[in-house]
């Protein structure tokens, strides 16, 4: 599978959850886990372009996919995604823990929407839980972060 | 002082590397490491017959089975953290069980495998026989002590406590009206996103314990992992990296993995970790809010309230590592911002066999405000007056501070309001409510409160000026989302003169600040924050008299400002922080970054000695700040909501929030801590319940079932801010930390009664518990 537009030889353990594979065996830990049964979406990742949760899918069903997780939207050095500039700008995170799988969220929402409702904003960030923020600097996140992809 | 940072809405520095994934969470360390899980028990209360783990142990991947017969220290009980003369009866449990299970969840074998499938896989092997025994789940069954939780504790009463300010049953007899009412409120859950995680490793050689911890209070697990495995606390090391989400629960310790995975990475000589996974949370992690209230109040013709007797059971747990701080807090806060003269508080704290309870956001208030406002409205309906006119007739005037409640407080002292303006929270929020929409099935809420806040006893910061110039600074308790590295970066640089993006924060890691409480209690801001600035407004001072000798000027004279030590009114005559860094410490040898100017063959810009009497090299300080006594916050939160006559769907219009905190430090960091707090007060109220039956068992234990709200739910959320300093504190500030969610259950409660015209004396409500008050309306 590609990872980050990296190549990567294929997962070693037929049980190894997608989420403990990109975290432990790829060191990438930027993606989290929260619950591990699809819910809080801490995991979300682009499986070819769309979000998914990396906590519902074997490591081996992802072969053969270019997967995005959060570490590949900004390169080292490089300035932040917008949707990342836009969530520190609105002050979009507090502990961190489920920033990167909103992050995730809203890239891929404004893939597909790149001038969302907010009726559609709404449906973009509705699956996947904070506990710190309350959510209203998340949305503030996601219009600013239309407006800085502009 | 200059305030150019102080009150500014700075953008946090702790931003980036959480965007950019590379945050670093206890689970994300340690590659390499050995991975654990616990064997817990499926039963609320049930005597152990017998444990077998043979078959565990010889699992290949396996490296160790660990049951209480196997542990040093398994016969004994873990500390009961707060004593306190009331809890007579205190019981904590062990590490692992060996003899009797009081609730479901409570460990009982912890497995050390190459891999967690791998330890999973091992638990399925471990053979443990029990024989059920009967279960106390509420606290009413509790009260009731039919059967006991505990055999050598009668009643299962675990303390009792009565206080009384002036004479209730005297002003009760007299007064005009009196109403007796009964309030409920249930068990919910703080569930951060991250939980709990502990990795650990020991050095032989250094005889030296490193631990990683998903923790509110290092200092503390260092503290005690020194005492239990009789090491000199310098050769153990806590470190709370980031943290993602506290909430209260991860104050407690120790639970039993924060003893046992440290004690296997010594034992097995390899670095251990364990992360909980999210279902073992909901019944290993502690729980709060289970409450049973029976009031009286009396009350005048007008509405004033005469006298107020409150006696209630408070769901303790199955044990109670955290003493009685939750009940007394309830009972110190139920008064909140109104005047009471005669007042009698009495509670018993219970066990139960469920998951044993310790501080969850707002600790203890929500339920006192609940009761409050409630019984408020319940005078308004009795009398036919206006609710914010009850309330407004009853407010604490603003010449009344400080006002002293006449009860006790969590850390000893007596509960006296250090200062606020009450009747002004309460006309901000009605001005920012304004009328009410049109429409059927809609009712206002509203609620005012106080919260203690900044409890002691003390923290304490590290600030060092380095010989670049930045700063670094130091403060033992952790941060779990409060921006701690960017408002006390503000409170550091305003007295150092120096650039908020130039000043490093390092907070909760023993390594570099070894002392301290913990994050908790809205409390970070004022112990905290104020050591923050006690320590660097040392340092300032002590670059004033370097830079003073250098510039033959007096200290008195010299300012920081724009990263130099400089001459009031003359700036150009100064000398940058570094270069004063530099000449803090003298010295034989120079390496570059400009110490050659502190070498000793250097000009000298003083007679004697290098050092002179009681000087310490090192542009340093450590500072400490011990409060006084706590500081109050207050704050009036006020809803529209409409509730669906058919599907009781919950929907709020409207929510307001007027909120004090003395001093603001950052608006921003405010706003998000406000707003989160009331999503979380808005579950509370509305949509998460544990729901245990009657077998002790946590029939919802995912987040399939446990409704934490999405951003579907959460409403937009108005706030105005009111500052009326704490007097008791440098900076004037009091803590912000839990304010969002005190009195969302009252005003959303209160609200939905007007809107239905159903009574609501209990918490959670949610479709189906509106359906059934609705339909059992007489």
């Amino acid at each position: 599978m590609k990872v980050n537009e990296v190549e990567y030889p294929a997962p070693a353990d037929a049980r190894r959850l997608l989420s403990d594979h990109l975290r432990h065996d790829l060191g990438l830990t930027g993606t989290h886990v929260g619950c591990e049964h699809g819910v809080c979406g801490c995991c979300t990742v682009l499986l070819d372009g769309n979000p998914v949760r990396s906590c519902l899918m074997l490591a081996v069903q992802a072969e053969g996919h270019e997967l995005t997780t959060v570490e590949g939207l900004a390169r080292s050095g490089a300035p932040l995604h917008p949707v990342q500039q836009a969530f520190h700008e609105t002050h979009g995170l507090q502990c961190g823990f489920c920033t990167p799988g909103f992050v995730m969220s809203v890239v891929g929402l404004l893939a597909q929407h790149p001038q969302p409702t907010a009726q559609q904003i709404e449906e973009g960030i509705a699956g996947n839980l904070c506990r710190c923020t309350g959510y209203a600097s998340i949305r503030r996140a996601v219009t600013r972060a239309v407006e800085l992809s502009k | 002082m200059t305030t150019r940072w102080f009150g500014a809405p700075v953008q946090r520095v702790e931003d980036d590397r959480l965007l950019r994934g590379r945050g670093r969470f206890t689970d994300d360390i340690g590659e390499g490491a050995l991975e654990c899980c616990f064997v817990r028990s499926p039963h609320a209360h049930a005597r152990i017959t017998s444990i077998d783990v043979n078959e565990a142990r010889a699992m290949p991947g396996v490296a160790a089975v660990y049951t209480a017969a196997d542990l040093p220290f398994g016969g004994l009980d873990l500390p009961l953290l707060i004593p306190h003369p009331n809890l007579t009866h205190g019981r904590t449990q062990r590490c692992l069980a060996s003899e009797i299970v009081r609730y479901a969840g409570e460990a009982v074998a912890f497995i050390v495998a190459e891999s967690r499938y791998l330890a999973e896989d091992a638990a399925d092997l471990v053979q443990v026989e029990y024989e059920p025994l009967p279960v106390v789940i509420t606290p009413e069954a509790a009260a009731r002590a039919e059967h006991l939780v505990h055999d050598d504790v009668p009643g299962n009463v675990a303390a009792e406590m009565v206080q009384e300010v002036g004479d209730v049953d005297e002003a009760l007899a007299e007064a005009p009206h009196r109403k007796r009412l009964r309030y409920r409120y249930e068990r919910g859950a703080a569930s951060p996103m991250e939980g709990r995680a502990v990795w650990a490793s020991w050095s032989d050689a250094d005889r030296k314990l490193t631990v990683y911890d998903s923790t509110q209070s290092p200092t503390s697990i260092r503290g005690g992992l020194a005492v239990l495995f009789g090491l000199p606390e310098s050769n153990v090391e806590v470190i709370a990296p980031d943290v993602g989400g506290g909430f209260g629960p991860k104050i407690m310790l120790f639970y039993p993995d924060e003893l046992l995975v440290p004690y296997a990475a010594m034992q097995l000589g390899r670095p251990v970790k364990w992360t909980e996974d999210r279902q073992e949370h909901f019944t290993a992690v502690n729980q709060e809010r289970g409450q049973v209230h029976e009031v009286e109040v009396g009350f005048d013709d007008e509405g004033r309230v005469l006298a107020l007797d409150d006696d209630f059971i408070h769901d303790g747990g199955a044990y109670t590592p955290y003493g009685i701080i939750l009940p007394i807090i309830t009972a110190a806060q139920v008064p909140g911002p109104y005047r009471i003269a005669n007042y009698r508080v009495r509670f018993r704290d219970l066990y139960t066999n469920a998951t044993p309870t310790s501080p969850y956001r707002g600790a203890g208030r929500p339920h006192a405000c609940f009761v409050m406002e409630r019984t408020l409205d319940a005078i308004a309906s009795e009398l036919g007056i206006d609710r914010i006119e009850v309330r407004r007739r009853n407010l604490i005037k603003q010449d009344q501070f400080p006002y002293d409640v006449g009860v006790a407080w969590q850390d000893g002292n007596a509960v006296v309001y250090d200062s606020g303006d009450y009747p002004a929270l309460l006309e901000r929020a009605v001005a920012m409510l304004g009328p009410k929409p049109n429409g059927d099935n809609i009712g206002m809420g509203i609620g005012v409160y106080v919260e203690g806040t900044g409890v002691g006893p003390y923290e304490g910061a590290h600030v060092q000026v380095l010989v670049s110039g930045k700063v670094v600074a130091a403060t033992g308790i952790p941060s779990q989302g409060q921006a701690h590295a960017t408002v006390w970066a503000q409170v550091v640089a305003d007295e150092l003169g120096v650039d908020v993006k130039d000043v490093e924060i390092t907070s909760g890691d023993t390594r570099r600040f070894p002392w301290g409480v913990g994050t908790f209690a809205s409390r970070g801001a004022v112990t905290a924050g104020n050591a923050m600035h006690v320590a660097a407004r040392m340092v300032a001072g002590k670059a004033k008299q370097i830079a003073a000798d250098h510039l033959e000027a007096n200290p008195a004279d010299l300012e920081l400002a724009g990263g130099r030590v400089r001459v009031k009114g003359s700036p150009d005559r100064g000398i940058p922080l570094a270069a004063v860094a530099v000449l803090s410490n003298p010295m034989r040898y120079a390496f570059g970054g400009g110490t050659e100017a502190a070498t000793q063959f250097a000009s000298k810009a003083r007679p004697g000695p290098p050092l002179h009497e009681g000087e310490q090299p090192g542009l340093e300080a450590t500072g400490y700040y011990s409060p006084p006594g706590s500081t109050w916050a207050s704050g009036c939160h006020a809803a529209y909501v409409r509730v669906d006559p058919k599907t009781f769907r919950l929907e709020i219009l409207k929510y307001v929030v007027v909120h004090d905190c003395g001093r603001v430090i950052n608006p921003l960091v405010l706003q998000g801590q406000i707003e989160g707090g009331v999503a979380q007060g808005i579950g509370g109220a509305f949509y998460e319940r544990l729901a245990y039956d009657s077998d002790g068992q946590l029939r919802n234990a995912s987040f399939m079932e446990f409704l934490i709200p999405y951003a579907t739910e959460i409403p937009p959320i108005e706030i105005d801010h009111i500052e009326t300093p704490s007097p008791l504190n440098p900076l004037g500030v009091k803590g912000a930390g839990e304010a969002g969610v005190i009195p969302v259950g009252a005003v959303i409660g209160s609200a939905i009664a007007d809107a239905l015209g159903v009574p609501v004396a209990e918490m959670p409500l949610s479709p189906l518990k509106l359906y059934e008050l609705a339909t059992s309306r007489p």
